[in-house]
């Protein structure tokens, strides 16, 4: 690696260049997610009522729960570079599959939230929800996106991670060259983040 | 492509190399981003001939009141088309994507991109998105007519292929951020030892501006044309009235992304210009600091001004004060460049290659581009000429005149390195006039009948219209017909032109001037030191003082 | 031009990541208590602002910016800079009404 102090030899690598584009990527994700914000921004602003109430139809006890879960996931991630930095292969494999197994449990406690939302008949076009006043239609519709796609992104983490392991475990990723996996743990924060301003702005409007 | 010279000259160019897979495959999959920046060359320039023709079509139709040769559902599908498939397929990969590709590397003393696969990802998508575009227009439903706007309501409540045109815009998008992404990377990371920031050709700072649009403000389209599929497919309320929604937030959400992408098309065209001028002035440029950073001034503020597009919908006054302010302010670093250029140009030994008529093609066409955006930019005028002919004419005098014309500058400038074959130089330049003289007759008349009241995308019009619409089409045949002469020159020159290994036939002075032609596989053996600053020229008596400013 | 060794890391701890962990489920915790409190105007803003907080643990240290060279954190500011333009602009339309 310094070997190539000027950089470019023919099979380079360069670390930093790869975190970077790592972060430009997560830049689209955090606008992609931003642009959502702003449509919420301006409704909540402009039907404030409508979004109180409708937000009464979510139930706190799941939001907070899954916002420990993606805590929790976040550290068990953090701490599998730490450990492979250290070259403690098998604790590295084993909090990456922990990490897993938090976002696996994330998603069922998804499932079941949406289940008895639907089980109420609160979807996008339900006849129950079309009765509603057009601030509750809109904030539904932007919680059913918004959370959507944020699972969507935990389900690709799982896929990332799951590679991630597999590759530490066949020794592709090592204690000297492991910026696939840092760049997986920073795609995973960024999940958390996005989580972080969703939990609010939806669970805890009362 | 394939039929080319394995003139060897003790090297292994870029076209003769055989290691991935032979023929056809050699070229689809490889990560040269020489052969990629080859390979958007192509595909961008079916793209354009396919929106040439449909431009040409409207062109027609609009020859004479009532219907001439199409009834007015296909006319809606045709300026739509035209519109997706310039903007999305033609101006918007056109510099960076082929040139950016082809010379960045190169210009930076570097032998690829910092991601060649995922540049290569960038290409695939890009024809992925290419294709559903074209499969919008051939599904059953019928082409897409809702302008390449989208605008809500209509585009919830149209039956016709809304969803793949919508899905086409959101893959290119895609193709675009990881092209920007790549060449953010590539320049903070892999400039030659000695590259400072201020020794980089002006063309690699307008690509990186344009690089840094890309990333932060396709993400917004991205979203905005899921949430409408979303709203499409399953009947989410997020824009549509009739569910409660704001059809103007949709169009807030539409022009922050596509009022900066007119920047993510211009600002490289720019650079290009920047790289022009001064190899034919053979002066040195005026002004390095003013042009490279008035690329990042533009990118900034082109940022805020996205509302100048909507001041008729109803928005507050202190929005359309601010937006209109804003819009003000754009012209100043774009004026900075023109200034600049201008000053270059002064006392030099001007040779007037092709490349550098394409270039003052390019400060003029752009400076009434660019005035009667100002003319539209102040809000009372702006009631007057919203939504008429006045607007296509500005923005075909921004976008053809400016990023086509840049475009092809760019193509005359470095087509002998890019192919290694000289091309007619005299029948480059009859071209150039007879397109130069059609672009005008063919867009100057909408200013006026816009002036007058004429609407934009009107498929009928008064008969006191006709005038103008019909010196506007006559126009057309004229731009074609240089269009004509200009391709046709080009691929003779591939398929006949005189091979060249000529090194430096401008006399350049960046880096990319001083590789063989064609370029190595790898660009460069070894990788170059630099020590000065990107144009330096010796018959530079006039501008000495200059330089040391720019030191 | 940024250093290219990155062999000279910061030497891994476990700890400070079980610090910020427990910091951000105290801040949680925090959130959630003070959500059924009515402060006008304010309640939006002391949950964003809590949220602003946990995700600046998050980006410091989980996202290791802290430890990165400087250009990073421009990167990251650009992009957040970009986002607060386009916010602080619409509601230059929508809070005129």
């Amino acid at each position: 690696m310094s070997s190539s102090e000027h950089g470019i030899a023919h099979v380079h690598r360069d670390d930093i260049g790869s975190r970077l584009g790592m972060w430009l990527f997560l830049f689209t994700e955090l606008i992609l997610f931003g642009g959502m914000f702003i449509v919420y921004a301006i409704y909540r602003f402009t039907h404030q009522q409508e979004f109180h109430l409708a937000a009464k139809e979510l139930n706190t006890l799941f939001g907070t729960l899954n916002t420990i879960i993606l805590l929790t996931s976040s550290l068990t991630m953090a701490l599998s570079i730490t450990a492979l930095q250290k070259n403690q292969k098998g604790l590295s494999i084993f909090l990456q599959l922990t990490t897993i197994v938090f976002a696996l449990a994330f998603m069922v406690n998804k499932f079941f939230e949406w289940s008895a939302k639907f089980h109420h008949g609160l979807f996008p076009g339900s006849d129950v929800l079309m009765e509603k006043s057009n601030g509750e239609i809109l904030f539904f519709g932007l919680y059913y996106i918004m959370t959507g796609l944020h699972g969507l992104h935990v389900i690709i983490g799982v896929v990332l991670i799951g590679t991630m392991t597999y590759f530490t475990s066949k020794n592709r990723i090592t204690s000297d060259n492991y910026v696939r996996l840092e760049a997986a743990g920073l795609y995973w924060h960024l999940v958390d983040i996005i989580w972080i301003f969703l939990f609010p702005l939806f669970y805890l409007i009362t | 492509m394939t039929s080319h010279s394995s003139s060897n000259n003790g090297y292994e160019s870029y076209l003769d190399y055989r290691g991935k897979g032979t023929g056809l495959k050699s070229w689809i999959f490889s990560t040269d981003h020489k052969r990629i920046g080859i390979l958007y060359l192509i595909a961008m320039l079916i793209f354009f001939v396919v929106g040439v023709t449909f431009g040409f079509l409207m062109r027609l139709e609009l020859i004479a009141p009532g219907k001439t040769i199409m009834d007015p559902q296909t006319y809606n599908s045709f300026f739509t088309l035209h519109g997706i498939i310039m903007i999305f397929l033609f101006i918007i990969p056109g510099l960076p994507a082929v040139f950016g590709n082809f010379f960045l590397p190169i210009m930076l003393g570097a032998k690829d991109v910092s991601f060649p696969r995922l540049n290569l990802l960038s290409w695939w998508l890009f024809i992925i998105g290419g294709l559903l575009a074209i499969i919008a227009v051939f599904l059953p439903g019928g082409p897409v007519d809702t302008g390449w706007t989208f605008y809500i309501p209509y585009s919830v409540r149209t039956s016709t292929n809304v969803f793949p045109a919508l899905l086409a815009a959101f893959v290119l998008g895609f193709s675009s951020i990881l092209t920007g992404l790549n060449f953010v990377t590539t320049i903070h990371r892999l400039r030659a030892p000695g590259m400072d920031w201020f020794k980089m050709p002006l063309f690699v700072w307008s690509i990186y501006s344009t690089a840094w649009i890309q990333v932060l403000a396709t993400p917004i389209i991205g979203i905005t044309l899921l949430l409408v599929i979303f709203e499409r497919a399953f009947g989410f309320g997020i824009f549509d009235p009739a569910l409660g929604g704001d059809p103007v937030l949709f169009q807030h959400l539409f022009w922050i992304y596509s009022h900066p992408a007119v920047y993510i098309m211009i600002i490289p065209a720019m650079g290009v210009i920047s790289e022009i001028i001064p190899v034919f002035a053979h002066r040195t440029i005026f002004g390095y600091k003013f042009i490279a950073f008035s690329s990042i001034a533009i990118a900034l503020f082109g940022s805020m001004v996205w509302a100048h597009h909507m001041f008729t919908v109803g928005m507050s006054g202190a929005a359309m004060f601010i937006f209109s302010l804003l819009t003000f302010l754009v012209a100043i670093p774009s004026a900075v460049k023109v200034f600049n250029w201008v000053a270059t140009l002064y006392k030099g030994s001007i040779s007037t290659d092709p490349p550098l008529l394409y270039a003052l093609a390019f400060i003029f066409l752009f400076s009434i581009g660019g005035f009667t955006g100002l003319i539209q930019g102040s809000l009372s005028v702006n009631m007057h000429i919203h939504d008429t002919s006045f607007i296509v004419a500005h923005f075909h005098y921004v976008m053809f005149g400016g990023t086509g014309f840049g475009i092809f500058a760019a193509l005359h400038y470095w087509f002998p390195k890019m192919f290694a074959r000289k091309y007619n130089m005299k029948s480059a330049k009859v071209g150039f006039w007879i397109l130069f003289v059609g672009f005008n007759v063919l867009y100057f008349p909408m200013f006026v009948m816009g002036w007058l009241g004429m609407p934009r995308r009107y498929y009928d019009y008064l008969p006191e219209y006709q005038i103008y619409h019909f010196i506007s089409t006559v126009g057309s045949w004229i731009l074609i017909t240089g269009l004509i002469i200009m391709f046709a020159n080009f691929i003779h020159a591939l398929l006949k032109g005189e091979k060249t290994n000529e090194m430096n036939p401008w006399g350049g002075e960046t880096l990319e001037w001083h590789v063989p032609t064609p370029p190595p596989l790898e660009n460069f053996d070894e990788i170059p030191i630099i020590e000065t600053d990107p144009y330096q020229y010796k018959d530079n008596d006039l501008s000495n003082t200059e330089v040391k400013e720019v030191n | 031009m940024e250093n290219h060794s990155h062999s000279e890391k910061h030497t891994p701890h476990y700890g400070i990541y079980i610090i910020v962990w427990l910091a951000l489920l105290i801040l949680t915790g925090v959130t959630v208590a003070v959500a059924g409190i009515d402060f006008g105007g304010l309640t939006v803003a002391t949950a964003l602002l809590i949220a602003s907080i946990k995700s600046y643990l998050v980006l410091t240290i989980f996202m290791h910016l802290k430890s990165e060279s400087k250009v990073f954190s421009i990167f990251v500011g650009v992009a957040l800079l970009f986002l607060l333009i386009s916010f602080v602009l619409l509601f230059a339309d929508y809070s005129f009404m």
